[in-house]
């Protein structure tokens, strides 16, 4: 192996990834005197927070009477049962808030004629327990996550925040089952860093880019969940991946859910506004799933636009041209840009499209990492966040404007929590030089690769697998088929080719180690999703058409090891956190 | 009279010819700059010939297919591919915009494409920010408000107007590197994008803070060295005015 300059670091807390999530614990971890190091392989405005446009949800009912407890049950439902409801009832609890901080931070949120922060109506957001419409989800224009990221980056400058900018992180450092730290590479020199902490926090987002066709940025390969399953920790419901119903036909750019709630909706080549069959309440602002399969449906059975007759059309032509401009401007301007229509005269052509995963690093509600060791067990010096974590406040299916609220409640949570374990300048553990020599000779390994497999083939391959056997609609046949073929990129790997072996800025290594991560993920993802023989919330098995909460009111852990995975269980916890609210027992789900 | 010279090691030489190997009868050619700091050369340009009968429609994607088809050891910064995280800044034929939301169609003849100008390159298109930065910091954009209440600052739809065209930027830097009083005095002149910012905190009527701010930027050269050139506006991918937001920041000093 080739001798590399390592850099040490002391810290009492490393966050590793700056989005919505990472900033705000990093702001409250600064807040509360720890030392703290903010590691991102980006600019923190550059994260994929800011890529999120309708809004971000809490009950503060300044459009009409609102209330936590029913938020919570929208949370649950919209779950499909699969969420936490602990979780869940301090998610929506903490709400309103983490929202009014972000305001007094700086967030530029549209406002009601009273000059409150404006909220506009969402896909499963209702009043008095799934009764009507509410208007929950509070926006800043169509640019809410940009708006957000911006201000949080703003407020951890104003905090000291120290970060560690364009360093991609390699492995975390464990020992005796608990978290040390993390070893990262700097792309700027071109150096090694290894960060010790009494606690590290995963915020490192989602894994999109598993799939061919998707709204998340190219850097969303969810790096933080394969450092964890590198570990020997498992990831949690990974088979339940959100398909968004409006992503821009042939492009992927995401079209907000806000445009259904200023009143866009959804028609098939008859014209017809077909979700009315569908869902005969919510109509378009049904959930993403329910939207997302009806779709499906239309486009299967012959009812789709185009001379392929592969996708529907959204219209919003008919509202007044000074609400677009108020109100979305950000998706007129993606319209015009990647589909070439003038939203107020044409409609937008859509399609589902990968955005979401539910699925990640299992954690309670103070967002400590949790593993199954016997029964369930935290994971000391080691959190998650954001869309990396799965809390589970999301169950088996997300609702619009949820996960902003997400970054900002559990960043604060974890902040909070590392506070309570943490004492400012804690002395650090001796670690072993195994666990760095480990991950370094990954890293050499896969730098020196010579062999005829270049990453961008790999990963094609991947993802066009990912694309038909783990879709909207699956089944036992598509899914083992994915199950045998997902394993041959993988196994691609034994001849990889890497051309450039330089260190500072090696694009061609950095996506490597990134598609080293994906394929990990891909494979969890897809054999989570053959176990689980039932449909719940995304996941949607045309042979297991029902939800079977007799069998699988289960979170699925899954441990991968090379590409042998192993499949556990864990009970979903059916219990809330306090008594200002009732347990919600299962439902039958209709909107 | 005095000659003026480049120094040896910066002059840009021709380098590799990556000739087509599909077939393609719709091909063009992309010239792009190289530079590796662990070689020591001089950069180069490298040329490729792109079948663009298969390849979408945005520079970024010629960018893409370039880099997974013909040379994986190209460096580029990109993340969001749709006009929002401000990764993907460059120069294309010319002018200054973002990869992921420019269209090769409207470039005409080959296309040359090179880091954003006057920035150090750390390699091939990516350039150093970090001054940037620094000076973004130095405005501290940040709400200023002693209110302590748990309630949330009311502000007017006319006041929460002003912000639009101001918060939307996404720091990509297309402005900064375009204006040639940056390129003099990048280390003192604060720049367009970072002025825009500045604007953003002094007008926002929940900030309680605007007299320091002004204060603070009302400087020589920390402002005043805009001299209207303009080129700030033409170059910003977002359709934002820096030039307006500087002259509002002017005319408020005047007039105060």
């Amino acid at each position: 192996m080739s001798a590399y300059k390592i850099i040490d670091h002391e810290y009492d807390v490393v966050v590793l990834g700056a989005g919505g999530s990472g900033l705000r614990a990093a702001v409250g971890l600064s807040e509360a005197g720890l030392k703290t190091a903010c590691v991102s392989k980006v600019f923190p405005t550059r994260s994929h927070t800011s890529a999120a446009q309708g809004g971000i949800s809490a009950a503060l009912g300044n459009m009409g009477e609102d209330d936590w407890r029913w938020h919570m049950y929208d949370t649950v439902k919209g779950a499909d049962w699969l969420g936490d409801q602990d979780s869940i009832e301090y998610l929506c609890k903490e709400a309103p808030a983490a929202v009014l901080e972000l305001e007094k931070y700086g967030v530029p949120f549209s406002r009601t004629e009273e000059g409150k922060i404006y909220q506009r109506p969402f896909g499963g957001m209702t009043k008095n327990y799934g009764n009507e419409t509410v208007q929950r989800t509070c926006a800043a224009a169509d640019r809410t996550g940009h708006a957000i990221l911006h201000t949080l980056y703003g407020q951890a400058l104003k905090h000291n925040t120290e970060f560690f900018i364009e360093y991609f992180a390699l492995d975390l450092i464990m020992k005796d089952g608990a978290c040390k730290g993390i070893i990262a590479w700097n792309l700027n020199d071109g150096t090694i860093h290894r960060f010790r902490s009494h606690t590290t926090i995963i915020a490192t987002g989602g894994y999109g880019k598993v799939y061919y066709s998707a709204t998340s940025a190219h850097t969303c390969t969810g790096d933080g969940n394969a450092m964890a399953l590198r570990a020997g920790l498992p990831l949690q419901d990974m088979e339940f991946v959100q398909f968004h119903p409006t992503g821009i036909y042939g492009h992927g750019t995401l079209i907000s859910e806000g445009v259904r709630g200023e009143g866009g909706y959804l028609v098939n080549s008859k014209g017809e506004r077909f979700m009315e069959r569908y869902a005969p309440k919510a109509k378009d602002l049904a959930s993403r799933d329910v939207v997302s399969r009806s779709i499906a449906v239309e486009i299967n059975e012959g009812r789709g636009i185009g001379k392929e007759q592969d996708h529907v059309h959204l219209h919003i032509d008919h509202l007044d041209p000074k609400v677009i401009d108020e109100r979305l401007p950000g998706i007129s301007e993606a319209s015009k840009l990647f589909a070439n229509v003038d939203v107020t005269k044409e409609p937008i052509p859509v399609v589902p499209t990968v955005h979401y995963n539910m699925g990640g690093i299992p954690t309670n509600y103070k967002a400590e990492v949790l593993t199954l060791n016997g029964s369930e067990k935290t994971v000391p010096g080691l959190m998650a966040i954001g869309e990396a974590a799965c809390v589970s406040v999301h169950g088996a299916n997300r609702l619009g404007s949820n996960s902003l609220i997400d970054l900002v409640v559990f960043g604060r949570a974890a902040a909070k929590r590392a506070a309570e374990l943490v004492k400012p300048g804690m002395k650090h553990d001796e670690i072993d030089k195994n666990e760095t020599d480990r991950c370094l000779d990954r890293f050499d390994k896969l730098r020196n690769s010579e062999g005829s497999n270049p990453t961008s083939e790999l990963r094609l391959s991947m993802q066009k697998t990912m694309q038909s056997k783990c879709a909207v609609f699956r089944t036992e046949k598509t899914l083992k088929e994915g199950v045998d073929e997902i394993r041959k990129p993988y196994d691609g790997m034994d001849s990889l080719s890497v051309k450039d072996k330089s260190l500072i800025f090696n694009t061609d290594l950095v996506e490597t180690l990134e598609f080293d991560n994906l394929i990990r993920q891909a494979i969890t993802t897809m054999d989570s999703a053959y176990h689980r023989k039932e449909s719940r919330g995304a996941h949607a098995r045309e042979d297991f058409p029902k939800r079977d909460d007799e069998n699988y009111m289960q979170h699925t852990l899954s441990w991968c090891n090379g590409s042998k995975t192993k499949i556990n269980y864990r009970p979903v916890h059916r219990s809330t956190l306090t008594n200002d609210v009732q347990y919600f027992p299962p439902q039958e789900r209709v909107y | 009279m005095v000659q003026l010279n480049l120094p040896a090691n910066s002059k840009v030489e021709k380098g590799q010819y990556y000739k087509d190997k599909t077939g393609s009868k719709n091909i063009r050619k992309i010239n792009i700059y190289r530079w590796d700091p662990s070689k020591n050369e001089n950069p180069r340009l490298d040329t490729y010939e792109v079948d663009m009968d298969n390849c979408s429609s945005k520079v970024l994607d010629v960018l893409n297919k370039i880099k997974n088809e013909i040379d994986p050891s190209i460096a580029y910064r990109r993340s969001c591919a749709h006009g929002v995280c401000g990764s993907c800044a460059m120069n294309m034929n010319g002018k200054n915009g973002l990869a992921c939301t420019k269209s090769h169609s409207e470039l005409d003849g080959d296309i040359d494409i090179y880091p954003l100008p006057h920035l150090k390159v750390l390699k091939d298109l990516i350039g150093d920010l970090s001054t940037l930065y620094k000076q973004y910091e130095s405005v501290e954009p940040w709400l200023k408000t002693s209110k302590v209440n748990d309630k949330e600052n009311i502000q007017s739809k006319n006041d929460r107007a002003k912000l639009d065209g101001l918060y939307e930027c996404i720091m990509c830097a297309c402005c900064s590197t375009s204006c040639p009083s940056y390129w003099w005095n990048g280390e003192k002149y604060l720049g367009p994008a970072v002025l825009l910012q500045a604007y953003r905190w002094i007008i926002d009527s929940r900030d309680e803070d605007r007299k320091e701010r002004l204060k603070k930027v009302a400087d020589e050269l920390k402002l005043y060295r805009c001299h209207t050139i303009l080129n700030c506006t033409n170059a910003c991918p977002k359709g934002l005015n820096p030039a307006k937001a500087i002259a509002e920041i002017k005319k408020m000093l005047a007039t105060a």
